[in-house]
């Protein structure tokens, strides 16, 4: 059974109280963030279903939502999430070169995970770095002004963080 | 050197801080204000002649006249933080960098229009720039900014930040609207306009953070001072968020009167364009503006310097102008490719699209094929008339500006650099390996080196 331990449920509580009474649906995207980043960083069904029975919704309205906004994996993702933005700003600074070296060293292909689990590599559109282009997201950082010895450094980061 | 208004203190070390931020004069325009009547406020900001920052430039005093008042309902101001336009970083720099300036600006705001409960709708992606706000919210709070009866006005104000989650489509203020409810992005029809049946059916003002955070010079030195700075209706500064192959990318302040030759090759802003390269195009107002050749682009049909302000860089129409838009300015170099470039913004467009109206929905992913096709090598001549008659079978005809967003890239490449296209379709080989370059210009025509 999915469950928010006590200081999630107060933080969802916190979230719901700031807008008006019968308007908990609001609170549905945040909420979503946290059940995202509580479990395992993706929302499986029962996930969403227990976000839908905290805001007193349907599961169709909590589903319509997470199936709408790229930042919400509706598939299981690998622990690191290497996110490279391809829009025109950064594939006039060289980010294909970028995709091509991570595809390389991961050894995957965009979309997908490694094997071990550890790595995944998406593509995404213009998060709002163009000057400090190439760039991706990595969890909740912008790693900006990439090259292929930062991708390397951003990579050994993440095995030395599970190790 | 241009006037600074907004990043006038952006440099000051520890200015995030509520501390260093109220030592060098933050929160005056909060204590003038609640001494006003908020009729005043609101006259002040017509007076000033500001314009929205987000990227329609609709004066902001006009829209804050419209909002109903209805007797015992609640109204809202919500902050559009939701910045996505491809080339646009200018209101991120302001909130991690100044975080109270947008906080002060929205109190001001908020009494102004009689919100006692405010939002700011931020990018999903923004996640550690949600953090800042809040902190500075918390600041603000313990220093008796927010909360009940600020400093003994009477006014009670709360400001609450709300993460979106990765929707471009969700800086189309009924869309954002619609997900600050906590649904999809699908922008409403109007009317009824937000100024009447916003958030929860109350009325609401939606503003860009730039906009917000110009209130408060506005009330601290007045609104006709305001107007003072720039040239005709293109008053105050404008951030300008420059990228792409230039020496200098980043948030720039300007006033409206520099020229755009000054913005790019000056060291104050630009630098000019790295390795000796020329300037081939440029995208001067987020994503959606159309792309001018490097000629059109410095100097207008008329033969003027072109200026950067909204009236200047709109001169001549789409044919040989373009637009303001939110500011994000991207330079191009002879190197490169504009099918490619446009290729990416389609691709970006038919990912963003919605999804509600036909033309939109399907017209954006017959662009990023026809596109991609072209740049590929596989193009036809055809291609290109068909491209033209989609992008004209989206424009106007979608509930949102989305769609015109989406189709003004492709129909200002074809009006621009037709040449470049037919190119890649004559050479379907040398296009994979090779630049189009600078050959759309005759030799006549002067483009400036660094």
């Amino acid at each position: 059974m999915v469950s928010f331990n006590e200081q999630q449920i107060a933080k969802v509580k916190q979230i719901i109280a700031r807008y008006p009474e019968g308007k908990q649906k609001s609170a549905l995207l945040p909420v979503l963030h946290l059940a995202q980043d509580s479990f395992g960083g993706w929302l499986d069904v029962p996930v969403m279903d227990y976000v839908a029975s905290l805001l007193s919704i349907e599961p169709i309205e909590v589903y319509e939502v997470a199936s709408f906004y790229s930042m919400y994996n509706l598939k299981p993702v690998g622990k690191h999430l290497f996110e490279v933005c391809q829009t025109g700003p950064c594939m006039v600074k060289g980010c294909d070169d970028i995709i091509d070296y991570i595809k390389l060293k991961l050894n995957i292909n965009v979309g997908e995970t490694t094997a071990d689990g550890m790595f995944t590599l998406k593509t995404v559109e213009c998060l709002g770095a163009c000057g400090y282009a190439p760039m991706m997201q990595y969890g909740k950082t912008y790693r900006e002004h990439l090259t292929k010895e930062k991708v390397d450094a951003i990579i050994e980061e993440c095995r030395a963080k599970s190790n | 050197m241009s006037k600074k208004l907004l990043l006038a203190n952006a440099h000051v070390p520890g200015i995030r801080t509520y501390e260093v931020y109220r030592r060098e004069g933050g929160y005056r325009s909060v204590e003038k204000a609640l001494k006003m009547k908020p009729e005043e406020i609101v006259e002040e900001v017509k007076k000033s002649g500001l314009r929205g920052r987000g990227g329609a430039g609709f004066p902001t005093g006009l829209k804050w006249s419209f909002i109903a008042k209805p007797e015992g309902v609640p109204r809202h101001l919500v902050v559009n933080a939701d910045e996505s336009e491809p080339g646009t970083f200018k209101d991120r720099y302001l909130m991690e960098y100044i975080p109270h300036y947008l906080i002060e600006g929205m109190i001001v705001s908020s009494f102004a229009l009689g919100s006692n409960v405010s939002y700011i709708y931020i990018r999903g992606e923004y996640a550690w720039i949600t953090n800042i706000l809040e902190e500075a919210i918390d600041e603000a709070k313990q220093n008796g900014w927010l909360g009940k009866n600020i400093q003994g006005s009477g006014f009670d104000c709360e400001i609450y930040v709300q993460r979106g989650a990765g929707a471009y489509i969700c800086g189309e203020e009924t869309a954002l609207i619609e997900s600050l409810e906590g649904k999809r992005g699908n922008p409403r029809i109007k009317p009824p306009f937000p100024a009447v049946k916003g958030v929860w059916e109350r009325p609401t003002v939606v503003n860009n953070v730039e906009t917000i955070a110009a209130v408060v010079p506005i009330i601290n030195e007045g609104g006709e001072a305001y107007a003072q700075i720039g040239i005709g209706k293109s008053t105050g500064t404008k951030l300008i968020s420059a990228c792409g192959n230039i020496n200098k990318p980043g948030v720039y302040e300007i006033d409206m009167t520099i020229s755009v030759e000054e913005f790019i090759y000056s060291d104050e802003y630009c630098g000019g364009i790295p390795n000796g390269k020329k300037l081939k195009a440029c995208i001067p107002g987020g994503s959606s503006v159309p792309i001018l050749p490097a000629n059109l682009l410095l100097t207008t049909a008329k033969g003027e310097k072109r200026l950067m302000n909204y009236e200047s860089l709109s001169d001549g129409g789409f044919a040989t102008g373009t637009m303001m838009g939110s500011g994000g300015f991207e330079v191009l170099d002879e190197d490169q490719c504009i099918v490619k470039h446009t290729y990416t913004l389609a691709r970006f467009y038919r990912h963003e699209s919605c999804g509600q109206c036909s033309p939109c929905r399907e017209g954006t992913g017959w662009m990023e094929k026809i596109l991609k096709k072209i740049e590929t090598g596989k193009g036809e001549m055809k291609d290109i008339d068909l491209l033209w008659d989609i992008q004209r079978k989206i424009e106007g005809n979608t509930i949102c500006p989305l769609g015109d967003a989406a189709a003004w890239p492709v129909a200002a490449a074809i009006r621009h650099f037709r040449d470049e296209f037919e190119w890649h379709i004559l050479n379907p080989e040398k296009c994979l390996t090779e630049n189009f370059g600078l050959r759309h210009y005759a030799d006549a025509i002067h483009v400036p080196v660094a």
